[in-house]
């Protein structure tokens, strides 16, 4: 099980100057949902965004720790397009 | 991976402008995620379907061919696009027909 703030500080270090909003949704630890709006998404189509959040991710993905993620990704020009709905 | 089913996939996704990997065909969808995105797809042309349960080495190929762990997958003009859930946020965010009518470019 894994808290909503490890995996916030995880992913800030795997994709610094981005901004992470995590919910734990079920509040068991392991389903949750994620916004990241980070520089390193721009000029990425989505699933390359996707990517670049489950690459760091992939040992507690692996390990069943972590059951699921619903991820919306946005480089900061997309997030000021589209975001905040 | 099997450099026959690669050339396979290659020629797949090459051929079509929109590639659906599916469970089961577009008469009869077999999961509910491949049937939403069959419907998120269809209106913006016609879809080339897979049915990745005809053949165990094809189901398990194009997830090493996509590098992505789930099906549905999605090819647009030669391009992966993703599975059901980025397929939905495309369509919400209104990019997925920008998608059909950039032509690859």
């Amino acid at each position: 099980m894994l808290d909503a703030e490890t995996l916030r500080r995880y992913l800030l270090d795997a994709l610094p100057g981005s901004e992470v909003e995590l919910n734990d949704t079920t509040g068991t630890g392991d389903h949750f949902e994620a916004r990241v709006v980070s520089p390193a998404f721009t000029g990425k189509t989505m699933v390359e965004q996707h990517q670049l959040v489950y690459a760091p991710l992939q040992p507690w993905l692996k390990s069943g720790e972590l059951h699921a993620l619903a991820l919306k990704t946005y480089s900061p020009e997309q997030w000021k397009k589209l975001g905040p709905r | 991976m099997d450099p026959t089913l690669k050339a396979q996939f290659d020629d797949t996704v090459k051929s079509h402008p929109i590639v659906l990997f599916m469970k089961g065909n577009a008469l009869f969808p077999q999961c509910g995620f491949s049937a939403r995105a069959l419907q998120l797809l269809q209106p913006l042309g016609p879809v080339h379907t897979v049915d990745v349960l005809a053949d165990p080495a094809v189901r398990q190929g194009i997830k090493d061919y996509s590098n992505w762990p789930t099906i549905p997958q999605v090819y647009i003009h030669g391009k992966f696009v993703g599975g059901s859930d980025i397929l939905m946020e495309l369509a919400e965010r209104g990019e997925l027909q920008d998608l059909v009518a950039a032509g690859g470019k």
